[in-house]
Order: C-alpha cells, then structure tokens, then sequence
C-alpha cells in the first residue's frame, strides 16, 4: 500500500509541474487582443535572406500590428519547392526560379509571380591569420575547382586548400557556380572540385572559416562576421582590389552581386501585398541597407 | 476484482459473457496491431521500390556507378555516398565495440553492484542524447580539436563522424551485451573457478562464449544505428561526395547516403529525377540494414544450434 501512495504521489508531481510549465504565458503587450482580425503570412527560404526577413518583421509589427509572420530558412530551393506544394505564402529566393520549377508550378496550378526586393554582394571570406587579402575571379575560379592545392600558389603560407561551400540547395551556390566558378560563361561545364566541403548553414560556413586558417569560402554580405576576413576581388591580375560594399555594388564595380527575389502564387493579395509594398518602400528598403545588402530603390 | 471470485454471484454468467466478448475483441485489436507492423513494412518498401525503380529508367547504369555526385547538372555517382556510409560506419564500429564491449564486461563481471547501479542508467542517459546536440559538440568542440592534434586540412572529416557515431552506437552495445553476459548463469562462471580458472580466464574463456549469441546482436543493432544516423553525420562529415579509397580516407570529408538525403529532399520538385534517384539511395540504404538484420540473426541461430548440439 505504501508503495502505491508514493506512486501516486510522485504521478501527481509530475503532473503538477506539467501542467505548470503548460500555462500559457502572460498575454504580451505588444500582441493585439485575440478578436481583432488577424492575418497570417508564411516565409520560406532563402537563409541568405532570413535575417533581413526578420528584421523586416520586427518593424513590421509596428506598421501593422494585425499581421502575423512565421519565417523560416532552409534554403532557396527549399522555399521555391514549398511555394509549389502550396505550404509557404511567399519564397524567398538568392537565385531566379529554375524554367523546370516554373513548368513544375503550372503543372500544379501554381503561378510564380517574381519580385525583386534587395541586391546582395558575395562575399569571398578566409580566415583572419591568412595573409592574403585580394584575389581575381579566375584565381577564385580555379581554387574552386580543384586548379590550386595549396595557399603558397596564390602568395599565402605553405597550407593546403580547404574549399567550403553552401550545398546545392542554396541559390547562393547556384549563383557562385554560374557567376564565379564558369566565370559568367553558359558554355562552361566546370564544376565543384569533389572535396569541396558542402555545408548545411551560412553559420556552418562562417563556424568553419573562423576556425580554419586553410579555409576558403563565399557567403552573402549580409551574413558575414568581423570574425572572418573578406577578400576583395581585383578585376585582372595587379589592378588594385574592389571589396564588396553597398556603394561598390550599386555603381556595379564589385562584380559578384545578384538580385534578391521573392516569389508568390500569382500576384500577391491582401496582407502580402501590403507586406511586400512596405518592404519596397522607404522604410523597408532602409533596414535593407542597415543589414548591409544593397537596397533596389535609385 | 475481488468479488469475481466469489461462486454463485448473482452477475456471474452476465460478467463472464461480457469477459468472454471482450477478450474476443481485445485479442483481435491486438492481433491487427501485430500484422499492422508487417503491412507497414511491406508499405514502405513497395513506395521505396516503386519511386526509386523510377529512377533505373531515367538514369543509365554506367551513370549510377560514376564517381561523380552533382544532382543539379544530373551527376548521379552513388559510389561516393555508398562509401562514405560504409566507411563512417566502419569507423564507428571499430570505436564503439571494443569500448562497448569493455563497458559491458566490467558492469557485468567486475563492478561492484553499487557501482553497476550508477553505470547502467548513466549509459542508457547518453542513449537518449538528442543526435542534434552531438553534431553541436562535434561542430564546436570535436571538429577544430581534432584538426589540430591530427594535423589535418580540415576537422569535418568522416573520423570525427565515426567518433560520434561510435558515441551514438555504444550505449546500444553496452546495454544489450550487458544482459546477455548477465543472463549466464552463476554456476558456469563458479564451475571455472572451481577447476582453477583465473577471472579473466572466466570471462574470456566462458562467459563471454556462452553470451556469443546476445553480444553478437548487441554488435549488429549498433552497426545498424550508426548506418542510418543522419544529422550528426550531415553537421560534422563535411558532406563532400569524395570517392572512399581504403581506410585513409577516414582522415578526409565524406558525404552519407543519409546526409544526402536529408539535405537534398527539401529541394527537388516531386516527381523529378532526382527525387526518384534520392529514393534509390533510400531503397539502398534500407537494404544494406536489412541485410545487416539478416545476417544478425543467422549468427544468432547459428550460435544457438552449436550451442545445443555441445549440450546435448
């Protein structure tokens, strides 16, 4: 008997503290009262764009407290393959959508509709302890595809190259490849040495290259820490070296920079036409500078 | 309850009739329960087949057995992954079971009971670590350290998977060989000492024998979870599609069957190519552990007839 109302005991603790930690959290202030007319909008994709995504919320809040906003990462490619199967109410994307994802989306009934809401430098990083501070696009090209074994080839110290990139999911990736590795060229088949490290985050890439002083990788502007060192790109050999900034961008001498999309199912309606209205108006398109990308106003 | 066993109670007949029907009901319940596991299975495999044999249509031979994976431009090489499973899985085996192992003959044989009393449930807590925060450590802590000490290019090598595979997989090992040498009877073990048997001559010689066939399983089951561990292997392996060329390749990146899988899956279109080839390697990855199943229990059945045959 005694055994059992201990038991018991111990089951009602247990339920005790569960249901504790179940009471819902006092109504936050901010929030609107529940019976207000509420709306909801879904992001996904790119993780080059989350942290401006956020920040966009954050100050949206203000604009339009009604509106709720859920934001996810993953991925361009993750976003745009929600967009098609109906679970995300806009995609954000660092490249444009793929011909085969559009003929993909009609085949489903869903109407990609493109927005071009902020521009992004790529920035090509190493680690700090690393002397070399200015590479070309063709030594970047080579490094990438397996050209360069070792540092000392390029002016560094006696290490061996490690090549980090995002994994093929990313529009970052898919933008590098185009833009950087086949140098623009559509002719060009080149492709990602092998033993490129592909890395599941922008802060699996930046983690590595902090850590690693025989690391090089590329990231959006927008994601890159003081704690790794960012290249500048000299447009031929001994020309002196553009770093990627907004200025260098916008007047288009920085040459690896792309547009920033976001794709919704036919022309956006309601709160998301609102949302992306106010993200291309002058408030949104400041936190878009503060972010460090490149704003799409003149 | 009691009153059920008192004769002659006046609800008897009715309160057994109601028993009897609900034992008919209840034993059918769980019999559909049991078959549903084996539909479920079966389920799963023909969708594994049928999506994955999409892919043998779509993709010729000679492209599968390249050494080139790159989805996007239709590189399709399983080989690299194929390896790279097989090699982080080896690694982990070479770590876990000898560690295993030992843990599981010192809990067994040697700790003292106060001792096995905080060992057992210490272990089965690092069963229940969440595989997310092992890829964390191994990230944070494991990857730059091993860079350093082994003086590699990188430390996102399949070494540091193995390790935390081998981590993953050795509660399992420990916990099932501990109950195998535990179920050998006291008397075997006494009978070795009486004709003057030293304890480790004991252990080796006939407790670790007479439990072959539990510590064999023990064996398999943690080879089975380190093959299909995914997120540790996706955050420290570096997930570079590398050709495995023998055992140094354990000192450079790899990239799983189940990291590409879990990456890659969240992009393609459904119905395309690489969706279906993605359920090939799906399909692959579920035969390599079925056979590690097979082969687990016909060492076990084996194990189990020789032993019968030398006691009869």
């Amino acid at each position: 008997m005694m055994i059992k109302y201990r038991q018991v005991v111990s089951v009602l603790i247990l339920l005790g503290i569960f249901a504790v930690s179940c009471r819902p959290q006092p109504p936050n202030a901010d929030l609107p009262p529940i019976d207000s007319p509420q709306a909801h909008i879904e992001i996904k994709g790119s993780d080059t764009m989350v942290n401006l995504a956020l920040a966009w919320t954050e100050a949206y809040q203000d604009v339009d407290p009604s509106v709720t906003i859920s934001i996810t990462g993953g991925g361009s490619g993750t976003g745009i393959a929600s967009l098609l199967n109906n679970t995300t109410d806009m995609a954000n994307a660092s490249r444009r959508i793929r011909q085969e994802e559009i003929n993909q989306a009609l085949s489903l009934g869903i109407d990609p509709h493109e927005i071009v809401i902020a521009s992004d430098a790529v920035a090509v990083i190493v680690n700090p302890s690393n002397p070399v501070d200015s590479l070309t696009l063709q030594q970047i090209s080579d490094i990438f595809q397996g050209k360069h074994e070792n540092w000392q080839e390029l002016g560094g110290e006696d290490r061996p190259i490690v090549r980090v990139s995002r994994e093929s999911n990313s529009g970052t990736h898919m933008y590098f490849l185009e833009m950087v590795l086949r140098l623009g060229d559509p002719q060009n088949r080149s492709l990602f040495h092998p033993n490129t490290l592909l890395l599941p985050s922008s802060e699996g890439i930046i983690a590595e290259v902090r850590d690693n002083p025989n690391a090089i990788g590329y990231d959006g502007l927008g994601y890159v820490t003081p704690e790794v060192k960012v290249l500048g790109i000299q447009p031929s050999p001994g020309t002196p070296a553009i770093f990627p900034s907004s200025e260098t961008v916008f007047d288009g001498t920085y040459p690896i920079a792309r547009d920033l999309y976001a794709y919704t199912n036919g022309e956006p309606e309601g709160a998301v036409k609102a949302l992306i209205e106010w993200i291309l108006s002058e408030p949104g398109q400041h936190i878009v500078r503060e972010l460090g990308f490149v704003t799409v106003l003149q | 309850m009691d009153n059920l066993l008192i004769p002659g109670s006046r609800h008897q007949t009715a309160k057994t009739r109601f028993t009897q029907a609900a034992e008919i009901v209840i034993s059918a319940i769980i019999k559909a329960m049991g078959y549903s596991a084996i539909v479920f299975v079966i389920m799963i495999f023909v969708y594994l087949m049928t999506e994955g044999f999409a892919a043998v249509g779509e993709v010729p031979l000679s492209v599968f057995l390249s050494e080139r994976w790159y989805p996007v431009e239709g590189f399709y090489g399983i080989l690299p992954l194929i390896g790279g499973s097989l090699l982080v899985t080896v690694g982990a085996t070479l770590f876990s079971v000898p560690i295993g192992l030992a843990t599981a003959i010192y809990i067994a044989e040697i700790a003292p009971r106060w001792m096995r009393e905080i060992l057992k449930p210490v272990i089965e807590i690092l069963a229940g670590l969440p595989s997310v925060v092992l890829g964390f450590i191994g990230i944070i802590a494991l990857a730059p350290q091993l860079r350093k000490l082994l003086d590699m290019p990188t430390g996102l090598t399949a070494l540091a998977g193995s390790i935390l595979l081998g981590l993953i997989a050795i509660p399992t090992i420990v916990s099932v060989s501990e109950d195998a040498l535990d179920g050998v009877p006291k008397s075997y073990r006494d009978a070795a000492l009486a004709i003057g048997a030293t304890k480790w001559q004991a252990i080796w010689r006939v407790s670790l024998p007479a439990a072959r066939s539990g510590v064999l399983t023990a064996i398999m089951l943690g080879i089975g979870r380190s093959i299909g561990e995914t997120m540790t292997v996706m955050m420290v392996t570096g997930n570079a599609p590398v050709m495995v060329r023998g055992l140094q390749s354990l000192f450079m990146p790899t990239r799983t069957m189940t990291a590409t899988i879990a990456a890659e899956m969240g992009e393609v279109a459904q119905g395309s190519t690489h969706y279906h080839v993605l359920f090939m390697i799906g399909l692959i990855l579920f035969l390599i552990s079925l056979i590690v199943n097979i082969t687990a229990s016909a060492m076990v059945f084996r194990v189990k007839k020789r032993a019968e045959r030398i006691l009869s």
